[in-house]
């Protein structure tokens, strides 16, 4: 039994350190032009049953890149990955579920208090390892 | 129903410019952009803008942008963001997305302002997360405040390719290469040059062969290609990147007018399909005007320029001025942007093979194929003198429409004319008072104050720095040459900001005397 | 080759175009949002899809959540490469509302 919750445990914790993370990325706080981002408050939201921080208002991917997302969702033929493309709500593929809505934009979309965010697999959220499904 | 004399559709540059000349002439104009922010792309672009006074040159996109948004307010223009047109019917009837409901929207005069898209290229791998556009990544640091990866590999040498890759190493990712099938570079020397001397190096003929990687893209294969693109067998070279950027050009966003039965022609040298107008905008449906990039790709400024002429003849055409006053007005705007559409990279010489100045001065091949110039490419240029003390050397090559140097300078030593597209010749008579002013006002950042002799052996270079953090006076570095190479030591004498110069540091090295002419920039002893 | 469109851009079936020969790129993908490849597109022609609208609508290239803002060019190259002609002797695909993918409750709720 111990040995069966330390496989969770362990399991858990690669699951955070989870491929779909490119290297951190990092929130441009002083640029030498643009100076120090005006903001709206941070909040809290969902990515795939994580809790995570970003600005009110600003695009969902925005906080999700700055967590270092690369992946928003899995094609529904190949099941190959995909991530903001165009970054302006043209070429659809950053869309991801958002609050139980499939086919968001999550360039152009802003980010609310609460929001529950998930990867996209085909038109679906994708089903994680700890058998989490969600319709 | 809601009527309007004029709708514009495309609150970008273009839109905004043409809205306001014709609410300033009286009548109810409504704007609608499907984003949440106004301004097209222009809140992206964070360089200072070429030209003239005119054109706004010296001043940055995003700040021409507000400027514009407080025009548009001031004239009484309503601006709808949010909204997407879907359709455009008989007799000039819109069909309106705003949030859940289709609006139907009646207009006596319609502009279409709708702008381009970006183009890309296929590659083995070009779906994987990391592959972007150019403009997504500026959309990412400019507007998103992220950065769009670590290690970028930038595809195209455009000025669109070259610019971005500029401002991705000013949001702190590294660029790794800019590549180009083509055998030239294809944007301004000037804006090559500044990318080079950071020490990014130029691929021309090279195109990418494929993105590897598992969930994301970790690398780029690029290989040399011949006179008909073909990738040459053993000539591949691969890159760590998380990153890919391409930057291949633009296409006219023009469905609405082909929907409304506008005559339309497939022309390549604007971008794709575009609008058959006349020299003002006007489509063959009257009433029914196109301006800026979707009547074909070219800039910004050109873009503001053909919003205002269409902006006014939907004014003539309803009546709210005389023919007399429109043609009057327009002739003006022509000669404008007459004045925009000169020099080396004007519409009308693209593809044509130049190998000299408009003055008989032979073109720097090193800058044109490596995106850096020579050493002994310097001296013929009239830019370049060797006055005593310090003076204004100027690095710009190019016969492009632009001249803030000229008036940019309160001794007058720098001279373009009435061609704005001359190169800057330099008045040795008169006095150079070091202010600064002409490195910070050049756009192109081509403009360097140097004293060959400071004394002690040492030579002073001052240039302009636009990257965090800024260097400090007393610190010891490296000088690095135009290619980006490291030089000599340089020790940093004097470090000048100021309101005036808008963001471009001035940033003073002493360098040994024999580097004058060779030092020009600048990186940390660790980097 | 024979020419497949006329000078008055007539879409003349009767011609031969040749068998469908495959090729090196034929898995590239070209429609990111339907996950069409270059080999289905050639093929489709091939087969008679001689326009951008036949092919479109044989395929779905160029009618997912995008609407063919990606792969419009290409398509379309594709096509023009493989009868023969250039791409700007091609018709477009048709223009036609809504330009952007609208949600039907939406297209139903006019107001």
């Amino acid at each position: 039994m111990l040995n069966y919750a330390r496989h969770i445990l362990v399991s858990f914790f690669i699951e955070i350190k989870k491929v779909n993370k490119g290297e951190t990325m990092n929130r441009i706080t002083e640029h030498p032009i643009l100076g120090k981002p005006e903001k709206g408050r941070l909040v809290t939201f969902f990515f795939d049953n994580k809790p995570v921080e970003g600005y009110e208002g600003e695009p969902i991917a925005a906080a999700l890149k700055a967590e270092g997302l690369m992946v928003h969702r899995y094609t529904q033929k190949k099941h190959e990955p995909r991530g903001m493309f165009c970054a302006i709500g043209r070429c659809t593929d950053c869309v991801m579920v958002v609050d139980g809505e499939p086919n968001i934009r999550t360039c152009v979309t802003p980010l609310k208090e609460g929001m529950v965010v998930q990867t996209q697999d085909g038109i679906r959220p994708k089903v994680t390892d700890e058998g989490n499904k969600k319709q | 129903m809601k009527r309007y004399d004029l709708i514009v559709i495309g609150a970008g540059p273009s839109g905004l410019s043409a809205a306001i000349e014709a609410a300033k002439r009286g009548l109810s104009v409504v704007v609608f952009d499907e984003n949440e922010k106004p301004g097209g792309q222009l809140f992206k672009q964070i360089h200072k803008f070429f030209g003239s006074k005119a054109h706004k040159a010296k001043i940055r996109g995003f700040n021409i942008g507000e400027m514009l948004l407080k025009e548009a307010d001031a004239a009484g223009v309503k601006v709808v963001l949010n909204a997407t047109v879907t359709g455009m019917y008989l007799d000039k009837e819109i069909l309106v997305r705003q949030e859940n409901a289709m609006v139907h929207y009646k207009g006596d005069s319609i502009i279409i302002a709708t702008g381009a898209a970006e183009n890309t290229i296929t590659f083995d791998g070009w779906t994987l997360p990391g592959v972007m556009g150019a403009g997504a990544a500026q959309t990412m640091m400019n507007v998103m405040g992220i950065q769009p990866g670590k290690k970028i590999l930038m595809l195209g040498s455009g000025n669109v390719g070259l610019v971005v890759s500029y401002q991705l190493m000013q949001a702190g990712c590294e660029v790794v290469a800019v590549v180009d099938a083509a055998p030239k570079v294809g944007g301004y020397g000037v804006h090559a040059a500044k990318v080079a001397r950071c020490g990014v190096p130029f691929y021309l003929s090279h195109t990418v062969i494929r993105a590897d990687g598992n969930e994301m893209v970790e690398k780029v294969v690029i290989a040399e290609v011949d006179a008909h693109f073909k990738p040459i067998e053993g000539t591949e070279k691969a890159f760590d990147v998380d990153t890919i950027c391409i930057a291949v050009g633009l296409s006219p966003m023009s469905q609405l007018l082909k929907m409304s039965g506008c005559e339309m022609e497939d022309n390549p040298k604007k971008g794709g399909q575009v609008p058959i107008i006349d020299d003002f905008g006007e489509t063959s449906i009257p009433g029914v005007f196109a301006s800026g990039d979707v009547s074909g790709i070219e800039e910004a400024s050109s873009a503001m320029i053909e919003g205002k002429m269409s902006g006014i003849c939907a004014a003539e055409y309803l009546g709210y001025c005389t023919e007399a006053e429109k043609e009057s007005a327009l002739a003006r705007l022509e000669e404008d942007l007459d004045n925009l559409r000169q020099g080396m990279f004007a519409p009308k010489n693209r593809g044509q093979a130049i190998e000299l100045t408009d003055e008989g001065i032979e073109l720097s091949k090193s800058l044109l194929t490596k995106g850096y110039m020579e050493d002994a490419d310097m001296e013929r240029f009239p830019g370049v003198t060797h006055t005593k003390g310090v003076h204004p050397v100027i690095e710009c090559t190019q016969n492009i429409p632009c001249n803030p140097c000229q008036d940019a300078c309160p001794q007058k030593c720098i001279m373009v004319g009435d061609d704005i597209t001359a190169l800057p010749i330099i008045d040795e008579e008169r006095a150079c008072i070091d202010c600064g002013m002409c490195v910070a006002s050049c756009s192109g950042q081509a403009i360097f104050l140097v004293d060959e002799d400071a004394g002690e052996g040492q030579a002073t270079v001052t240039f302009p720095y636009e990257f965090l953090p800024l260097p400090e006076k007393g610190d010891i570095g490296i000088a690095l040459n135009r290619k980006g190479e490291a030089l000599c030591e340089a020790k940093i004498v004097k470090v000048k900001t100021s309101k005036a110069f808008d963001h471009t540091a001035l940033v003073t090295m002493a360098v040994p005397q024999e580097q004058a002419m060779s030092a020009r920039f600048y990186r940390k002893e660790n980097n | 080759m024979e020419k497949v469109i006329t000078s008055q851009g007539i879409v003349d079936r009767s011609k031969d175009i040749g068998p469908f020969v495959p090729e090196a790129d034929d898995d590239r993908l070209i429609c990111r949002c339907e996950e069409i490849t270059k080999g289905e597109i050639r093929k489709a022609v091939h087969e008679g899809m001689y326009t951008v609208t036949e092919v479109r609508r044989y395929l779905r290239a160029g009618m997912g959540l995008c609407q063919g803002q990606t792969c419009g060019r290409f398509v379309k190259g594709i096509i023009a490469s493989e009868l023969g002609v250039s791409p700007a002797e091609l018709e477009p695909a048709t223009s036609r509302s809504p330009m952007r993918p609208v949600e039907m409750a939406v297209l139903g709720h006019e107001v």
